[in-house]
């Protein structure tokens, strides 16, 4: 325990000048981490920066997104606040409060674009948001107690656990979160000590299972794979999008057309540019360096997020804060590989850059997790 | 801790732990790697075919139609110019309900009901974004009742745009032609590009002979658009650097006429109530002085649309207003083309000055009873040619055909031009009919193919199978003045660049010229013609009183055999339109002559007592004798 007693030591230093000096003990007092909030707080900068560009210099868009950008933060703040063995305790209930919500979306919830998946509880919500925490959390606080790597019993529960939210978020219908929060889920079994046959076993199974998903989907689901296959097979239909993003993204070269000046985000060539695909926008006006500049941050963070998940000192604190970061990493891939053409369409934002309240929200609570897991670590009893 | 699980230890579930983050590390720099080679892909590798994919995106090509050419007349006067006018325009894409739109628009009287379905297709077949004419030119009346209720409206709209104005409207409208709204078929004729911008073209006429000099040239607007193909404000094109330079549309050349419009506008008045037709022809050099056809139509009309009923009723109007008959009309030419008669007779010896001809009212062939009667049923007593000529006695030329033969008069009057397109420089001309023997064996079969004398003495007079257009009378008489000088009719002696100024002068087209073996049988036969409408017997002696210079003529009156739809006239109706064509040629001064005449007044009856005083008429004013020469 020698590598756990030094860390101890060093965090009991409560004297010990914090980097930033001042500013660094407001951070510490507020329970938050200094390089997880700079990185943050750089994505979003460099979001609000090309969000300008992409809803065309629209100053009133842009203040809509800085005060989501506003209560996301106070959101990762509040939740920096609560103790992760307050927010373990809690985690049942949140679970099944979730689940609540998400048969309430599919029975009563409000119709939007095509799909079921607000719910008017005073403000419009998504619950399916929430359980892109839910589920991680509840798989970790079952697997708090157990001694890893779990067992089949156990994996078996814990297959229900994500797969029964999932369904119900696909039936809604809508496939990127659905697919976001079982891999949340997922992430949790991963870290846990899945065994590595098993994953293979998996990754084997899943062809037919892609198959029964198939069979599943939504017509518009399939299309979305099928233009994947062959964007140019429908250009100015179902394939447009990819199409148009890619020419974006080439068109902006290594240095980009510069900010503002993309003519393919201002003439709206590009669909869906400050949302799902701002990337594209990205790629035209910043260029490559833009594009690896936003990626590097993005893992700076997630970095940032595994190595507060390392050193996390339980089971439940430390699943939930790897799982936190590294779904945070599946969003900007599934975005990024999407826009790049290498995914299907799924209606995965870019993180904290693309316009739009509720996934940010989720996003920076779940940070806020991660930040007070790193630093309520001294008042855990281990 | 919960002593009853199985024991957890803690050290090596934080190693697994630390295990599968580095395995989902090592995954997800893989992942990244992926995306970031795709990056690199995209933007390096591919950067070029990219780059030039999102220009093409940004920008498109607009035709800019030239400003149409104007027309003048010989001495500078507008005949067509280009007028601002306000068109309504339907932008497909932007309206919502199609079908609702022009209902609404024909209950406001803006377009007719019946050309919905027409609007209708045009909106369907082109791209959403361009406009189609509704109407081509509104009233204040209907901009003012428009403006009110645009916003009813949506996607319709008044746009300014230059159209086609005519200031002597019917009186050039045969020469002239018009413009209307280019047709599928016009686009085939004509070369699509340059038409890209342009939504009228010449119809007919010179309008349509001077097409590709009066069009000009289409230029071509870079213009940036956004993805739904719609031009984007001039501010927010700043997002394009470097888009190709604009070409700038050369404007059409200006036309001047040969016509003198003066000469036409008497023209148009002297026929006006009439049927009929009249071309005048400067013999030295082809040039058209006038060229109408009665009734007429406004062309203004055309160039401004409109609708399917106005131009049915155009079209079926008994008297054929659109029928241009001083080119297309075909008619016996009667007793005009004894002049040209008398010469292949002089010329082949059928005849000569010393030759007279009893005529005693009528003419029959040997060992036939059938009686030619001549015009004058008493006779003209003892003939010879210079008054058969100008008392255009009939039995003369009935009983030398005979000798001349068929073989002959096809030739001779073949050279005049008769039975030949004129060539004129505008379309639809009609070729006329000189019959010959080998004629008759092609359209005929059995007996009717073979050539009969009596077909002879009848084709002597310019009846029977023979047909003439007023503009081939008038050149043949041209030709006649010239004492055998032939050119090209023309109605465009010069062009003009409208951006440099430079003129271009067209020089007359001179054809093969009638050489005689006695260069003096012109002589004789224009001694006759200068009897009939100065010489003391003259048939049209009354005409040619008074005047101040010499001239010659020759009076015709074609019988008709026929009416068309004789259903559709009442009785008295069908008797005047049997009645005889009345055709006059002429030409003046005998020496030196500056202008030959064809006309006709269909139903006209006689033509040296209709048609010759307006002959006479367009004489006196081109030579400046006219009624206001000496004010």
């Amino acid at each position: 325990m020698a590598m756990m007693r030094e860390t101890d030591a060093r965090l009991l230093d409560t004297n010990r000048v914090a980097p930033l000096g001042e500013f660094g003990r407001i951070l510490k007092r507020l329970n938050l981490d200094g390089p997880l909030l700079g990185g943050l707080l750089l994505i979003c900068a460099l979001g609000l920066f090309v969000l300008y560009s992409a809803v065309g210099e629209n100053m009133r868009l842009l203040v809509n997104q800085m005060v989501r950008l506003g209560v996301a933060l106070v959101a990762m703040i509040v939740l920096a606040q609560f103790p992760p063995d307050f927010l373990r305790r809690w985690t049942p209930w949140g679970f099944a409060a979730g689940l609540v919500l998400l048969v309430l979306v599919l029975t009563t919830g409000e119709v939007g674009q095509g799909a079921r998946r607000w719910l008017d509880l005073g403000v419009r919500f998504q619950p399916s948001e929430a359980m892109k925490l839910a589920v991680p959390m509840m798989a970790a606080w079952y697997l708090h107690d157990r001694s890893l790597p779990p067992r089949f019993g156990q994996l078996l529960l814990l297959a229900i656990l994500i797969v029964v939210p999932t369904i119900l978020i696909a039936r809604q219908p809508d496939l990127g979160t659905a697919l976001l929060v079982a891999a949340s889920g997922m992430i949790v079994i991963v870290l846990a000590g899945l065994p590595i046959r098993l994953i293979i076993a998996l990754a084997v199974l899943s062809v037919p299972g892609a198959y029964g998903l198939w069979q599943l989907m939504e017509d518009y689901q399939k299309q979305r794979v099928l233009t994947l296959i062959d964007p140019n097979s429908d250009p100015l239909g179902a394939g447009y999008n990819i199409i148009q993003s890619k020419i974006a993204i080439g068109s902006g070269g290594l240095f980009g057309k510069g900010w503002t000046n993309g003519s393919q985000a201002h003439l709206e060539y590009l669909p869906e540019r400050d949302t799902d695909f701002i990337f594209a926008v990205i790629g035209e006006e910043l260029g490559l360096l833009g594009a690896l500049s936003l990626l590097l941050l993005y893992m700076f963070v997630v970095a940032r997020g595994l190595y507060i998940a390392m050193q996390a000192p339980d089971t439940y604190s430390r699943l939930l804060a790897g799982s936190i970061s590294l779904t945070f990493f599946v969003y900007v891939f599934v975005n990024t590989a999407m826009v790049t053409g290498l995914l299907p369409v799924v209606g995965v934002p870019l993180p904290l850059v693309s316009f739009g309240g509720t996934s940010m929200v989720t996003l920076m609570a779940g940070f806020g997790i991660l930040m007070s897991i790193h630093s309520h670590r001294k008042l855990l009893p281990h | 801790m919960d002593l009853l699980s199985p024991i957890k230890d803690h050290h090596s579930e934080r190693r697994l732990f630390i295990a599968r983050v580095a395995l989902a590390s090592t995954i997800g720099i893989l992942l990244l790697g992926g995306v970031v080679a795709r990056l690199v892909q995209l933007q390096v590798v591919d950067y070029e075919v990219f780059a030039e994919q999102s220009q093409g995106n940004r920008y498109r090509i607009e035709a800019v139609p030239p400003t149409r050419g104007l027309i003048f007349d010989r001495r500078g006067r507008v005949i067509a110019e280009n007028l601002p006018a306000y068109q309504l325009e339907l932008i497909p894409e932007q309206v919502e309900d199609l079908d609702d739109t022009l209902q609404r628009l024909a209950a406001m009287k803006l377009i007719a009901a019946e050309d919905i379905e027409n609007f209708k297709e045009l909106s369907r077949s082109g791209p959403g974004f361009k406009p189609v004419a509704l109407k081509l030119r509104l009233t204040d009346e209907e901009i003012a009742n428009f403006a009110l209720q645009r916003a009813r409206f949506p996607g319709v709209d008044f746009q300014p745009r230059l159209i086609r104005h005519y200031p002597h409207g019917e009186a050039t409208a045969h020469a002239v032609g018009y413009v209307g709204a280019l047709s599928k078929a016009d686009l085939e004729r004509l070369e699509q590009s340059e038409y890209a911008g342009t939504n009228q073209t010449g119809k007919t006429g010179v309008e349509s002979g001077y097409e590709a000099a009066l069009h000009g040239d289409v230029g071509y607007n870079n213009v940036v658009t956004n993805a739904l193909g719609r031009r984007v404000p001039a501010d927010s094109r700043d997002v394009v650097d470097a888009l190709p330079d604009n070409v700038t549309a050369a404007p059409g050349e200006d036309v001047y006429l040969s016509l003198d419009l003066d000469l036409q506008l008497l023209a148009t008045e002297a026929l006006r109530g009439q049927r009929g037709a009249l071309v005048a022809i400067d013999p030295g050099s082809g040039d058209v002085l006038a060229l109408v056809s009665a009734p007429s139509f406004d062309p203004n009309k055309f160039a401004v649309g409109m609708s399917t009923s106005e131009y049915s009723a155009l079209q079926n109007d008994l008297d054929q207003p659109l029928f241009n008959r001083a080119i297309r009309g075909a008619y016996p030419p009667g007793s005009t083309i004894k002049p040209m008669l008398s010469i292949a007779m002089l010329e082949t010896g059928a005849t000569n000055l010393q030759h007279t001809t009893m005529c005693i009212g009528y003419f029959s062939l040997p060992n036939s009873t059938h009686r030619y009667r001549d015009w004058k049923p008493e006779g003209h007593g003892e003939i010879d040619i210079v008054n058969a000529i100008a008392q255009s006695c009939d039995v003369y030329f009935y009983e030398l055909s005979v000798d001349l033969g068929i073989d002959n008069i096809h030739r001779y009057l073949d050279m005049f031009g008769l039975g030949h397109r004129s060539g004129i420089d505008i379309r639809g001309e009609h070729r006329g009919l000189v019959p010959s023997r080998e004629w008759k064996q092609n359209n005929f079969s059995g007996y009717d193919a073979r050539w009969y004398n009596g077909e002879t003495v009848i084709a002597s007079i310019g009846q029977g199978y023979m047909l003439a257009t007023p503009l081939q009378l008038a050149s043949a008489i041209a030709t006649v003045a010239t004492r055998g000088e032939r050119y090209r009719p023309r109605l465009v002696a010069a062009s003009q660049n409208t951006v440099t100024g430079e003129r271009t002068l067209y020089p007359p087209e001179r054809l093969d010229d009638i050489r005689l073996q006695d260069e003096s049988h012109w002589e004789t036969v224009i001694l006759g013609m200068h009897e009939v409408m100065q010489g003391a017997k003259g048939t049209a002696r009354a005409a040619g009183a008074n005047a101040e210079y010499q001239m010659a003529g020759k009076s015709g009156t074609a019988q008709v055999f026929s009416v068309a739809q004789e259903d559709e006239y009442d009785e008295d109706e069908i008797e005047f339109r049997l009645r005889d064509h009345a055709l006059f040629v002429a030409f003046a001064p005998l020496e030196n002559p500056r202008i030959a005449v064809a006309l006709i007044v269909e139903n006209g009856s006689s033509g040296s007592r209709v048609a010759a005083p307006i002959a006479r008429a367009i004489m006196d004013e081109y030579l400046g004798y006219g009624d206001d020469a000496g004010n």
